[in-house]
């Protein structure tokens, strides 16, 4: 879309671009052709300059030259050092560290470079030193250090300059040589050029930059003298910081540097005052009485008529608050101040502190317009940041005025600060619950409004108030609605919330529209939504039954045949009836299988006598984000039924124990660990471990590896020791035969363990094999082998490896069809912890469960936090457990435990994995 | 943040994101195709802004670009995300207005391509393997133009475009003293 203007316009201008681009139709073969002036008697300065432009210009437009290409034309350049003309030697130097010549083709070229470097044209000086800088290797340069040396202190500047440059370059690759330069660089940043200071400065540093004393000294005498050209000054601004980021924690009272950073916001030049506002909004734990100035200076830009400066300053703004929320963490009265500053800085209500700084939000404001979307998008999302209850009204207010004039990619980035700012300020749901509304019947394109969408049925579901606003506005997006995938996501919606309302029958017309009015995918959706109704809400049930029967001789299969599934199964005959559960779990139970494997599945199934069993298509263990709902009315499954294979990896182990006839007695494998390092990274051999899990036996399955070229390991076991794992009992162990240098192979030991215990326990392991040495010549190994022991890392087996993650898509549901049978709730104070974050992790990694909805992420800053896990527990019982964790002041963290699962003991277990974890 | 500010491609391409003349500083763009497709975006990104009074600003693949038009000449100065904006903004503005100098009052594309050597030359001036060398406009300009002239051939012997460059360079010595 962007690109289609030009485009167009293209042909027209072919015509003019024949006629005045020099270049047309030029050739790599015809220009190495005409290059062949380069080695005429008598040269033409001229003619030579032009063959070198065109041979950069082929160069610049991507064309390559072939190593023998780039040889000849490197070699016709050199012959152009005979000429004096100063325009083809600049164009020599050019094309030359253009071709970058390979170190034998260096050679002949570094005399004229030499001769040129110690010559009395400044431009010559300059320009050799450069080339021959970018082209010389190490041996090279230990015979021209003299010449650089010299030429750092070159009373012409832009010699110095070269010199110094070139000295930065060449630190990354010969820094011991460079190193011998302090004297003269030191030299150099007293200079009174300003650019040779500039460079000068860069490169003392970068030889410093180990030496934090001397670096911390560099500052300290240049902060006192005068620096002269503003971008020095940003570098000792940038280095300045440094120091006082590496001594934040060895010194305490006044923070060095802060007056050099303070004073330079007053510098005349912009890019130092920005330079150093940033370095001051960076440094850490920063308090509200020095940021104040950098605060006020940034803000004088955030209304400059300059684009560059009002992004910078938004940025800078933007990136400071975000450092500012992480401080919050680490210490407690530091937050307490940070939300002050918060208040200083964006709260226009704070009329306690100077107008100037509050003055900061409205500016801020005004830039939400900019003509720059870059602006704007910062500008925003900075408000939405730091936006604070009172002023969301207001701040509604402003945005609604400019997203007419906007496009959808940055309304999108509107929408989901707008979505989290509502879950942080869920009073203030009603504006921005009417702010998503209005925003919703104006026009926008799919990614838009599925943005809306999603975000209206994000607050529904986590702000109860919101709910009947919310599904209303929604019934009424469906009415007008141009995307089939967002109405049949809305009516799916509809069908699981809307019979929960007070009154639900004030939404069945919204959805009774849509068999009439719609294509047959939104009709199919809507006929379901209908049959939840019915399902759900007892007295709806004849109405219902009416309107389903209108369905039957709907035009659409898929919709004449869902009617008829559901009308047989509603049950009652239109009567007001009871549903049973069966039909509810058909309704509304989750689809637990990926789609993509449901259809692999169905593509496989060959027809046959025998049904296809749906049991058999694999689940993925991954929660599913909510925009990937299933559409509604597909065949769903019942939560109760039993589990079927997971994925490939674990089909690989499976049929890998399978091929030993020792473990076909212990049943079907229930999980399989990822695998665990028992050796550290590049060790004699490495070993890994994987824990499969089985009903009554767990068998560790040793990978080793060996990665001596010199050695063959034969009858290869490991040894565990049992002494910290009491409940296991060795089974047996199966010796690796042969383990040949970088061939991979496996040895297993497996345990016996009671049923229905989650035994844990540590088991150390002891590598024992008999080495043979290997002749490398022959590789053939000795006869005789030495026994010999290999220590490994101490493996540890869990509860959470009894548990094997499985997402559901939605959690309520699959609570609420779970049932309260085998409900165990129980409380527990976790003790003081770092902040609610981690004791969530803690929980969620004790348990080995998946995380469902995206409740493992904590908002920064809550005090409380509800979190919801699904699994699956040994004997493929289904287990779902609520947490709900709470911090106080003094960051003891409590939780409540709600576990619903298929089986008591089960329940009481992860009660007990809990509490002794 | 870098130790020091690290340009890491300057670009000049026509009105319809063809290149004039580009240099890149940085591994970014391993491969001229990954140059082309990161010209072509960014030229789509930013063709409908208007930078034509004041330099323009935006983020781009995480990086910083500033951006001026002239003409049918877009320039474009390319920075990481953590650095300085004003020192890039001095980066591209040395780069426009020495360019704007050499070329004097015809700045466009045939004007430029037929004065690419200048153009190449200039950005040769500005920057070095991502360091930044100069920024001034007068300075780098000067530093352009000392070259384009070959002081040892008579004024005769000079054809029309090096009597116009000489006339040039003649006047451009002038203003900068």
């Amino acid at each position: 879309m962007a690109m289609a203007q030009p485009l167009v316009k293209k042909d027209d201008d072919h015509d003019d671009e024949a006629e005045y681009s020099p270049f047309l139709g030029i050739e790599k073969g015809a220009v190495l052709q005409e290059a062949r002036v380069f080695n005429d008697p008598q040269l033409d300065p001229r003619r030579c300059s032009q063959v070198i432009t065109k041979l950069l210009y082929l160069l610049n437009q991507g064309d390559s030259f072939s190593k023998n290409e780039a040889t000849e034309v490197f070699f016709s350049v050199t012959k152009l050092f005979q000429s004096k003309d100063l325009g083809l030697r600049r164009m020599v130097y050019l094309i030359i560290k253009e071709l970058s010549p390979s170190s034998d083709e260096v050679i002949i070229v570094t005399s004229s470079l030499m001769k040129d470097m110690n010559s009395k044209t400044d431009m010559y000086r300059a320009n050799a030193i450069r080339v021959l800088c970018q082209i010389t290797d190490g041996t090279l340069l230990t015979q021209i250090e003299r010449y650089l040396k010299q030429a750092i202190v070159d009373k012409n500047p832009v010699v110095a300059s070269a010199a110094l440059v070139s000295g930065i370059h060449l630190l990354q690759t010969n820094p011991e040589i460079v190193k011998r330069w302090s004297n003269e660089v030191q030299e150099a940043v007293q200079s009174r050029a300003a650019l040779v200071q500039f460079h000068a400065l860069a490169l003392l540093q970068q030889i410093r930059q180990n030496d934090r004393l001397a670096v911390s000294k560099l500052v300290t005498s240049l902060t006192k003298g005068a620096v002269r050209s503003p971008l020095a000054q940003c570098l000792l601004i940038r280095y300045a910081s440094q120091v006082i980021r590496e001594s934040a924690n060895t010194q305490t009272g006044d923070r060095p540097f802060y007056d050099f950073l303070e004073s330079s916001l007053r510098h005349k030049a912009e890019m130092v005052v920005f330079e150093a506002a940033r370095a001051i909004t960076e440094l850490s734990s920063v308090t509200n009485w020095e940021l104040t100035p950098a605060i006020t200076a940034l803000q004088l830009f955030l209304s400059s008529s300059k684009p560059v400066l009002r992004f910078a300053a938004v940025r800078a703004l933007n990136k400071g608050v975000g450092c500012i929320d992480l401080v919050v963490f680490q210490n407690a009265w530091e937050s307490e101040l940070v939300m002050g500053l918060e208040l200083v800085c964006f709260d226009p209500v704070a009329m306690t502190h100077p107008m100037a700084v509050t003055n900061c939000n409205i500016d801020m404001e005004s830039l939400i317009s900019d003509q720059n979307r870059s602006i704007a998008t910062l500008a925003i999302t900075t408000l939405l940041k730091t936006g604070n209850e009172s002023s969301v009204d207001r701040l509604m207010k402003q945005i609604t005025n400019f997203m007419s004039d906007i496009a959808d990619e940055f309304k999108i980035v509107v929408v989901e600060a707008i979505r989290s700012l509502c879950l942080k300020f869920p009073l203030k749901y009603r504006s921005l619950m009417n702010f998503l509304s209005n925003i919703l019947r104006e026009e926008g394109g799919f990614d838009y409004k599925k943005a809306i969408v999603d975000s209206i049925v994000i607050l529904i579901r986590d702000i109860p108030e919101a709910k009947e606003s919310g599904l209303l506005q929604l019934c009424e997006f469906i009415e007008d609605c141009e995307f089939t995938y967002l109405s049949t996501q809305i009516l799916h919606f509809l069908g699981n919330e809307g019979p929960k309302t007070t009154d639900p029958s004030k939404y069945i017309r919204y959805i009774y529209n849509r068999v009439h009015l719609e294509n047959a995918t939104v009709r199919a959706a809507a006929v379901s939504t209908l049959a939840k109704f019915g399902a759900m809400v007892d007295a709806l049930k004849p109405q219902i039954f009416v309107l389903l029967r209108r369905c039957v001789f709907d035009s659409d299969d898929e919709v004449r045949d869902r009617t008829t599934l559901y009308l047989n199964t509603l049950g009652g005959d239109g009567e007001v009836v009871e549903t049973d559960k069966e039909t509810k779990t058909l309704l509304f139970g989750a689809l637990d299988i990926p789609l993509v494997n449901l259809e692999r599945s169905l593509k496989n199934y060959e027809p046959s006598e025998e049904p296809f069993d749906i049991d058999s298509v694999p689940k993925e263990v991954k929660s599913q984000p909510l925009a990937e709902k299933k559409a509604p009315g597909k065949k769903p499954i019942g939560l109760g039924a039993p589990l079927a294979g997971p994925p490939s990896t674990f089909d690989a182990y499976e049929r890998l124990l399978s091929s030993i006839p020792e473990f076909l007695g212990f049943g079907k494998l229930f999980k399989s660990s990822a695998p665990v390092e028992l050796t550290e990274a590049e060790t004699e051999y490495a070993v890994n471990v994987i824990k499969h899990i089985f009903d009554r036996h767990v068998v560790f399955q040793y990978n080793c590896t060996n990665t001596i070229p010199e050695q063959l390991l034969e009858n290869v076991s490991v040894i565990v020791d049992l002494s910290e794992a009491d409940d296991f009992a060795e089974v047996l162990s199966k010796p690796l035969q042969s383990l040949p240098y970088d061939t991979p192979g496996q040895t297993f030991v497996a345990f016996e363990k009671p049923e229905g215990i989650t035994a844990v326990g540590k088991f150390s392991n002891t590598l024992r094999f008999i080495v043979k040495e290997v002749d490398p010549t022959t590789g053939e190994a000795e006869e005789d082998g030495v026994e010999d022991e290999y220590q490994l890392e101490d493996l540890e087996v869990v509860a959470a490896d009894y548990m094997m993650k499985f997402g559901v898509s939605n959690f309520r549901n699959a609570w609420e069809s779970m049932g309260d049978d085998f409900e165990h709730v129980d409380e527990y104070g976790l003790g003081p912890r770092e902040n609610l974050a981690e004791a969530v992790s803690a929980v969620i990694n004790l348990l080995g469960m998946q995380p469902c909805e995206g409740t493992e992420v904590v908002a920064t800053n809550s005090r409380s936090h509800t979190c919801l896990l699904s699994g699956v527990f040994l004997g493929n019982v289904r287990v779902l457990v609520r947490l709900q964790f709470g911090i106080d002041g003094s960051r003891d963290v409590a939780m409540k435990l709600a576990v619903r699962s298929e089986d008591k003991a089960v329940s009481d277990t992860i009660h007990e994995i809990v509490s002794s974890g | 943040m870098d130790s020091f500010p690290v340009v890491k491609n300057i670009l000049l391409l026509d009105s319809e994101g063809k290149r004039v003349a580009v240099k890149y500083y940085s591994d970014d763009w391993p491969t001229n195709t990954a140059k082309l497709a990161f010209e072509k975006s960014l030229f789509a990104k930013t063709m409908k802004s208007n930078a034509r009074t004041e330099a323009e600003i935006t983020m781009f693949d995480s990086n910083i670009v500033l951006y001026k038009f002239v003409q049918d000449l877009h320039f474009y100065v390319t920075g990481g995300e953590d650095e300085n904006e004003l020192i890039l903004a001095a980066v591209l503005q040395g780069f426009f207005d020495s360019i704007s100098l050499l070329l004097r009052s015809n700045v466009d594309k045939r004007e430029a391509l037929e004065n690419l050597d200048l153009i190449f030359l200039c950005l040769d001036e500005i920057v070095e393997r991502g360091m930044i060398l100069e920024t001034d406009a007068n300075v780098i300009a000067g530093k352009v133009a000392v070259n384009s002239m070959d002081p040892s051939a008579p004024l005769s012997e000079q054809t029309i475009g090096q009597a116009l460059a000489t006339a040039r360079e003649h006047l451009t010595r002038t203003l900068f003293q």
